[in-house]
């Protein structure tokens, strides 16, 4: 589905990833931890191609990105970004429909009514039918991430990228989000690669774990060899402690304070 | 969007048509002559050979023609600016267009310019000078072939400010009968003699309304962010350039012919995403059609308050336009 080999790429002259490779199946969710500053964000956007890299390759579905016009691209992948810049005085259902772009024609100028059809089924299928006519300025920050998400989803792509998508939300909405993914990824066979922060949640709901350390892929695996103690405290160098939750048996990180408060 | 949007769509476009039409119809009406409404109709049907009908074609129509063409030019041109920078500030002039065409102009008279190029000469010579500065701003934001847009708009404003020195300097160095026709000219008027180049403009600033439409549906993905639109498949570096031209292309025309029209190009794209919302596509031709609408009312009332004394129309459009838009935002409250 996805293959990366020997990626390095940055910002001008700066580099920030470094010799990255890996590969994801066909219908795996896969997390992708790491520190601050340690090239996750990168990694997403070299995936789509909005990075040029500067040595080694993504391929999609055997593909190279650059062998493929930026829609046929956009057909295949959706990208749900952190903090998008901003949001356009457009309503939920029109924010949804940009999503249907990939699909269109160099001139088409509406809406079919697959479009339509298309954004509506998203919205049911994400809860959000209810917030159809009500403006994106109007709605909280986790009915916001969920429209960002419908509006990837009307996109109909096989590789799902989300970066940071439980971010400044509240824990229900944060088990809403991944509660969703989760759902999309078994439900509709849809590929996942999610950046996350939250090493528990991270845990609790990828098939694998990417941990990327100063713009290197530190390790791979599953959630239980990569979440271990000695793993988390060199990588992000603060002591946690790692425990598992009563049911089945995830790994789970608490912070242990320096100061022995 | 359903059909309940589309027909809101034609709906706004109906209505704005028949105003159009309403306010075209009444400025043919009134000046120095006055023509009952009965009369301008009679005339514009069947009535060659009259002396209203020679008034009307003669003397009105291709005023309202020119209206038309630059009202609904600038304001799409703001449309598409606004909508590529993704900031209500920015209207066609912000880019140091203006100030290139009343450059140029300036430029000719004072050096004497009617160089053998006969009623051409002002308007050439504004759309040299809006082309080369446009150039000159599109050279200095493009950086191994992508343009970054916060630099272009702080060039283009900066390269606003040296023109308008430049144009002082001028102004400071020439002939007092050269200055009232500078000033004159940079106020803006929509009296053009020329039907051979009204005609040009209205088919310059048509053939925009229409590219302009077509590339709503990449303004509407480029109003989420330059990377949000590259996620959906839009060629975003190749997409600003383009807009980048058309807008000022469309500005240079405008400007080289009637001089600097302000307002229109930052107020109508504002009022109208008030009315029929974010969605570039029906804000692009509502927006044209307001434009055109209200350029061609001030100009009547630029003709018609002080009469015989015909004002300059770029006061006009300012003070109705600031007027208006200050009125609109208070009664919708701030929800912009």
């Amino acid at each position: 589905m996805l293959e990366i080999k020997g990626l390095v790429c940055g910002y001008g002259k700066k580099t920030v990833l470094r010799d990255v490779g890996f590969g994801v199946k066909r219908g795996e969710f896969v997390g992708v931890i790491g520190p601050n500053g340690s090239g996750k964000t990168t990694l997403l956007r070299a995936i789509n191609g909005f990075l040029p890299s500067t040595k080694g390759g993504v391929s999609i579905e055997g593909k190279g990105i650059y062998q493929m016009a930026r829609r046929e691209l956009a057909q295949k992948v959706a990208v749900v970004t952190q903090s998008p810049e901003g949001v356009p005085p457009l309503s939920v259902e029109e924010f949804i429909l940009l999503g249907r772009i990939p699909h269109w024609g160099r001139l088409q100028l509406l809406e079919t009514k697959q479009d339509v059809e298309t954004a509506g089924r998203v919205m049911d299928l994400t809860g959000i039918g209810g917030l159809k006519g009500r403006r994106i300025k109007e709605l909280s920050g986790g009915e916001r991430q969920i429209v960002f998400i419908a509006r990837a989803l009307a996109q109909e792509p096989h590789l799902l990228l989300l970066d940071e998508p439980t971010a400044h939300l509240d824990i229900g909405h944060q088990v809403l989000i991944m509660d969703l993914l989760r759902e999309l990824n078994r439900e509709q066979a849809l590929t996942i690669v999610v950046v996350l922060h939250d090493l528990t949640l991270a845990g609790l709901y990828c098939d694998r774990l990417i941990l990327l350390h100063e713009g290197r892929l530190h390790k791979i695996g599953l959630p239980i060899d990569v979440l271990t103690a000695e793993v988390i405290e060199e990588v992000y160098r603060t002591a946690v402690t790692v425990m598992e939750t009563p049911v089945g048996g995830r790994p789970v990180i608490l912070p242990v304070s320096q100061k022995g408060v | 969007m359903g059909l309940d949007r589309r027909s809101f769509w034609l709906w706004w476009i109906f209505l704005l048509v028949v105003l159009l039409v309403a306010v075209s119809l009444f400025s043919l009406g009134v000046g120095a002559v006055h023509i009952p409404i009965k009369k301008v109709l009679q005339a514009l049907t069947t009535g060659r050979g009259t002396s209203e009908y020679a008034i009307l074609f003669a003397v009105r129509l291709p005023r309202i023609l020119l209206g038309l063409a630059v009202g609904g030019g600038l304001a799409i041109a703001g449309v598409i600016l606004q909508g590529m920078f993704r900031n209500p500030l920015v209207e066609p002039y912000t880019l140091g267009i203006s100030g290139g065409a009343a450059l140029g102009v300036t430029l000719s008279m004072v050096v004497g310019g009617s160089t053998g190029l006969g009623l051409f000469s002002l308007p050439v010579s504004g759309f040299l000078g809006a082309g080369g500065i446009m150039a000159v701003v599109y050279m200095l934001s493009a950086r191994g072939g992508m343009i970054k847009l916060s630099l272009l708009l702080l060039i283009g404003v900066m390269i606003s400010f040296i023109t308008s020195s430049l144009i002082m300097l001028l102004m400071a160095l020439t002939k007092v009968q050269d200055l009232h026709g500078i000033i004159f000219w940079i106020m803006g008027s929509l009296q053009e003699p020329n039907i051979t180049l009204i005609k040009v403009i209205l088919f310059i600033s048509l053939g925009g309304l229409v590219a302009g439409v077509f590339f709503g549906v990449d303004l509407n993905a480029l109003s989420l962010g330059e990377e949000e639109a590259f996620h959906l498949g839009v060629e975003v570096e190749r997409l600003k350039k383009i807009l980048f031209l058309l807008a000022s292309f469309i500005t240079g025309c405008c400007v080289s012919v009637t001089g600097i029209i302000g307002f229109v190009g930052l107020v109508i794209p504002h009022l109208m995403r008030l009315v029929v919302g974010g969605d570039h596509r029906i804000l692009m031709i509502t927006s044209y059609l307001a434009g055109a609408m209200f350029l061609i009312l001030c100009d009547t009332l630029a003709r018609v308050v002080l009469a015989p004394v015909e004002l300059p129309v770029g006061v006009i459009t300012g003070l109705v336009g600031g007027g208006l838009f200050i009125y609109v935002l208070n009664r919708r409250g701030a929800s912009l």
